[in-house]
């Protein structure tokens, strides 16, 4: 199953400089480790020590945050598109 | 002379070079001016403040720029009224309203983050800019913008209150209206941002953008007499704001011009229908967990706060708290603010307003005190808001008869 991933600027060093990128997955946790394979390094970008999505990370499925659905369980089809998009400000 | 040394990460600590960037390659945390504090020590001194401009660039020697301010000159040093009735009415010894309704130009706080954004946006060598907006941001980077000659890109949910709508396009940017709430506009422009050479204002030049938020602070802290406040109540929808008032006092400590210690109590002052930061603090939970917003606080409806962890560690570390208020009390926080003081705010004002109305009768904010309520925006802007609470004029005809019969004014004797 393709899930096609926009990846954000600071991480594009990683995947030789390419904004998109396709892996096979079924749901968040296979997609990080899927890049990991394809992009060594990247996991521990995305995620901290413990494994989990740092705080500043926001991903989102079909433009929906994953914290509104089961955050890393999340499930992914075939055709999905997921973005990583850092946290940014805004507001008071 | 320039004192920003560089930015650096929030999170591991790493350095940067002063560009339009952002975040941090490695943990993705928000990357923060850095100053070299040695020589600000040395060159600057109340003195010198008090005889500077006007203006929030009296204390440019704190903000991330390198040359001369070339936006913004008129914005900032917004006066902070002693509010001796509402101090009355809530039983309060000494209470002041710090009043960013009336900044120029734009009446709200946003014109000091913008002023400091498009200096810095022009010397790094932009000719275009870009924000994504609840309203008060949008209408102050369309009119410094126009001012100093840049190309707008203005994105903003589509369901805004018409007067901060008009108050964009009136100074003629483009204005984009996004099927969506703020954090989708936030999104879609973080992705914009990659493509597209321009300076955003609240991505890529936020590091800036953010700083010009102190000037809020330091402002406070002259207006007492040099001297932070023992309470602060500070409206939140990302959080920045508390955690740069903080930041303030901490600098101006740090660079001994403060009598005293700061030993300033922040609290967080948030929306019944958003309010993330607020709820983590009340629940003591280590996490920010986000909310799809629904109040009519719009200038706060930001689900997903980028500073709000920052902001919960600066609520903690000060002793502070936080209060969360209905649509009514809002409304309510607004009209008595007017009635009292004379000062008509917007919605995030109202929020301000409830909350430490709140917090006093709870006892977390001691009455015995100096008490600063930050007001960061003007009523006219969010008039919708209260527009069926403020009741109706009584209509009359032009006739004295019409006049006593319909206001039955109290009867008082003319002196002959």
């Amino acid at each position: 199953m393709a899930i096609k991933i926009r990846i954000p600027t600071p991480l594009q060093k990683l995947t030789g400089d390419k904004a998109e990128v396709a892996v096979q997955a079924r749901n968040v946790n296979e997609m990080i480790e899927a890049l990991e394979k394809s992009y060594p390094g990247i996991k521990s970008r995305i995620c901290d020590e413990t494994g989990k999505i740092r705080r500043f990370v926001n991903i989102y499925l079909n433009e929906e945050d994953i914290r509104f659905l089961s955050q890393e369980k999340t499930g992914l089809k075939d055709g999905d598109e997921v973005s990583i998009v850092p946290a940014i400000a805004g507001g008071l | 002379m320039s004192f920003l040394k560089c930015l650096k990460s929030k999170g591991s600590g790493r350095e940067y070079p002063k560009e339009a960037i952002y975040v941090c390659e490695y943990d993705f945390s928000p990357l923060e001016a850095d100053y070299d504090y040695d020589a600000i020590r040395k060159a600057l001194t109340r003195e010198k403040i008090e005889k500077g401009p006007r203006s929030l660039w009296r204390y440019r020697a704190l903000l991330p720029v390198d040359g001369e301010p070339t936006v913004g000159l008129y914005s900032g040093f917004t006066p902070l009224v002693r509010a001796k009735r509402l101090a009355a009415e809530w039983g309060v010894r000494e209470l002041y309203i710090k009043d960013d309704s009336v900044c120029h130009p734009t009446w709200s706080f946003k014109d000091r983050v913008v002023a400091v954004a498009l200096t810095r946006a022009r010397e790094l060598g932009f000719t275009t800019v870009a924000c994504a907006s609840t309203g008060n941001l949008a209408n102050a980077v369309s009119a410094h913008g126009a001012k100093a000659g840049f190309e707008r890109y203005i994105f903003i949910p589509h369901d805004l209150e018409r007067g901060k709508v008009l108050g964009s396009l009136v100074y003629n940017p483009h204005v984009i209206a996004v099927e969506g709430n703020y954090d989708d506009v936030n999104r879609l422009c973080s992705e914009i941002v990659a493509k597209y050479h321009w300076g955003f204002v609240n991505v890529n030049l936020r590091p800036y953008y953010s700083e010009g938020s102190k000037t809020i602070g330091f402002e406070i802290a002259e207006q007492l007499g040099w001297k932070a406040p023992d309470h602060m109540v500070v409206p939140a929808a990302s959080g920045s704001l508390i955690t740069k008032i903080w930041k303030a006092f901490k600098e101006f400590e740090k660079l001994e011009l403060l009598n005293g210690r700061v030993t300033t109590k922040i609290h967080c002052a948030q929306p019944e229908g958003c309010s993330p930061i607020a709820t983590a603090i009340l629940n003591k939970s280590e996490h920010v967990l986000p909310v799809k917003p629904k109040t009519i606080a719009k200038s706060l409806a930001i689900g997903n706060p980028a500073d709000g962890y920052y902001a919960k560690d600066v609520i903690h570390d000060s002793g502070g708290s936080a209060a969360i208020v209905s649509d009514d009390e809002i409304r309510e926080g607004i009209k008595t603010l007017a009635r009292m003081e004379g000062i008509f705010t917007e919605t995030a004002g109202g929020v301000t307003v409830a909350s430490a109305q709140k917090l006093i009768r709870q006892g977390a904010i001691d009455p015995d005190s100096v008490i600063v309520l930050a007001i960061t925006g003007n009523g006219l802007k969010t008039q919708e808001a209260i527009q069926t609470a403020v009741g109706e004029p009584v209509f009359i005809e032009p006739s004295l008869k019409s006049f006593e019969e319909k206001v039955r004014p109290p009867k008082t004797v003319m002196k002959a």
